[in-house]
């Protein structure tokens, strides 16, 4: 009964080209920066740049990766990696076993636990930058891997995640593991996290590319280029003043900043939906 | 709603939230605790002693004209932000939704946008833009137009606020589409059999029916335009021309980080905390209602 209401004729041709001119309209600064990325400084110097790729493609990613500007690329690649997979795999451990603990036992302050746990839903580190970053000075952690992580760890979403699933599992599977003579640890490796997988890769999937996309706290806590990311370290090639940017190989670099997460998303577009979904209930 | 199956023990569950409520504890109770400690004190210009100003802080901010007009300017950014990224992607929902065949494909070509930074999306923008070989703005003066939104406010406006939504449309698209996939076919046949055109059947029924998705963005989107797009203003405009685009968490960076002004800043953070906590409220208002469905 679809045909009732669907469009023909000239109206079926205005939709597609409705569609195509929004597909362009998001397409044309990516393909801008890999037209960017493969010529040379002196084509880009001189507007209007070309359109149509070059044949520099190669040497300028090559330049971007073994040498970059501040700090090779490939350097900068590597710390957004660490961080993004900290972040990623980091939430859903801590919020797995503090999301068991809250929906299978009952324990002194339990509902303290879930209301503070509660109020972090939405705080974003943008507004509390700089106490934040005194507690990382602090301990030490400027210009490490764990100052880069930690911070971001703290959130609560991963642990409402978990328990609205845990809440849906049947309590037959509890009772007869504790029938059986199972303990608790046994019955959340066991039981729980195997059936928890698919929650937990549509949640990787969400906060991996949170995590790489950071761009505030990296900013703030790594002065030494070698622990730059590559989404802050890209500004970071800019040179301050007059002097001219190096066009072909920060364009490069934009592209391979996004390149990790593009994947991420348009590899596993059913699980990153389902997670984009998840997270906001 | 409450497990009737649990476990017996203390430790151990103890054990198992320790560390996420010491992270949590470490990193969010703290530093928030720090952040309205500090906002009722000024230190001295030597940084040794701290004077308790009580709310001097805040009384300050709000007699200052470049806080005022920070409120005001991303009023106007969160607002042109929530908009243009909104409309876009409702009309491209709308469009998708119309075909029988090949939604699919649309969906995967306007969705990945999503994984762009928003620093990078910024430094795309800015490259198409800028001043001096951008491809935008040297097309615009062929036109006759002279771009320059390093000097002109409404120029550099419009540049974060485009550069912003651009990739925001891929989320919103994505929610849209579903919020109208969602409404049952046969309502909209009914309407058509009873001759009611395209645009009335949208307005008396699809925009009604797809109200709690449309809310629901509203929030997330001025969530988003508040706090997720520091890296747009820090990599195009770094909150110029005079302050055009400072919105007010680039404005805690600029005075804490840059301009060192600690009390102002623990006071901005103060300020932005009661921001989110309404917006919280809201959204959980709308979660409720939304649970009665």
């Amino acid at each position: 009964m679809s045909g009732m209401v669907e469009t023909r004729g000239i109206g079926h041709w205005l939709t597609h080209a409705g569609l195509i001119l929004g597909v362009a309209f998001v397409f044309f600064p990516i393909w801008l920066a890999f037209v960017a990325s493969t010529v040379t400084q002196a084509d880009i110097v001189r507007p209007p740049m070309p359109l149509w790729p070059g044949p520099h493609l190669v040497d300028n990613y090559r330049e971007a990766l073994v040498a970059g500007v501040n700090v090779p690329v490939a350097r900068m690649m590597w710390n957004s990696l660490l961080m993004a997979l900290g972040i990623a795999l980091g939430k859903i451990v801590i919020s797995l076993l503090s999301a068991f603990a809250i929906v299978y036992f009952r324990f002194p302050f339990r509902r303290m636990f879930f209301w503070l746990i509660f109020i972090t839903l939405m705080l974003p580190v943008e507004v509390r930058i700089v106490p934040t970053y005194e507690v990382i000075a602090g301990f030490g952690m400027l210009n490490s891997y764990s100052g880069l992580i930690l911070p971001l760890v703290a959130s609560a979403t991963a642990t409402f995640l978990f328990r609205q699933f845990f809440m849906t599992v049947p309590d037959e599977l509890a009772e007869a593991a504790r029938v059986d003579g199972a303990g608790p640890m046994r019955f959340f490796w066991d039981i729980l996290v195997p059936m928890s997988r698919t929650n937990m890769a549509a949640l990787f999937v969400i906060l991996f590319i949170y995590g790489w996309n950071q761009y505030l706290w990296p900013l703030l806590i790594t002065t030494d280029p070698g622990m730059n990311t590559i989404v802050m370290g890209l500004k970071q090639m800019f040179p301050s003043g007059d002097d001219l940017a190096n066009w072909p190989v920060i364009m490069a670099t934009s592209i391979l900043a996004m390149l990790p997460p593009v994947v991420v998303v348009v590899a596993m577009q059913k699980l990153f939906i389902r997670g984009l979904v998840d997270s906001e209930k | 709603m409450e497990k009737r199956v649990i476990f017996k023990g203390v430790w151990l569950p103890l054990l198992l939230v320790a560390p996420q409520a010491a992270i949590t504890a470490v990193f969010f109770f703290y530093p928030a605790g720090q952040a309205i400690w500090q906002s009722l004190f000024i230190p001295d210009p030597f940084g040794l002693s701290m004077r308790f100003v009580g709310l001097g802080n805040f009384e300050y901010l709000f007699g200052n004209s470049y806080y005022r007009a920070s409120f005001v300017t991303t009023a106007i950014f969160s607002t042109l932000v929530t908009a243009v990224s909104m409309g876009v992607a409702l009309y491209l929902a709308v469009l998708a939704d119309r075909l029988i065949k090949g939604s699919g494909t649309y969906r995967t070509l306007l969705i990945w946008p999503y994984a762009v930074a928003p620093a990078v999306a910024g430094v795309l923008w800015m490259f198409m833009f800028n001043t001096r070989i951008g491809v935008v703005s040297w097309y615009l003066g062929q036109l006759g137009y002279d771009w320059n939104h390093v000097l002109n406010e409404a120029e550099a406006m419009g540049l974060v606020v485009v550069a912003s939504s651009w990739g925001r449309i891929s989320y919103n698209f994505l929610f849209f589409l579903a919020g109208l996939q969602a409404i049952p076919k046969s309502v909209i046949e009914a309407a058509a059999i009873d001759g009611a055109r395209f645009w009335t059947r949208f307005r008396t029924i699809v925009w009604p029916l797809l109200s709690p998705t449309t809310f629901f963005l509203l929030v997330v989107n001025v969530v988003y335009a508040f706090f997720e797009t520091f890296g747009v203003i820090h990599t195009i405009t770094a909150g110029g021309p005079q302050q055009a685009t400072t919105i007010l968490v680039y404005k805690v960076y600029a005075d804490g980080f840059v301009g060192q002004d600690l009390g102002s800043s623990a006071a901005q953070s103060v300020i932005l905390l009661a921001v989110v906590g309404l917006l919280t409220v809201i959204q959980f208002k709308y979660i409720e209602r939304r649970v009665h469905y």
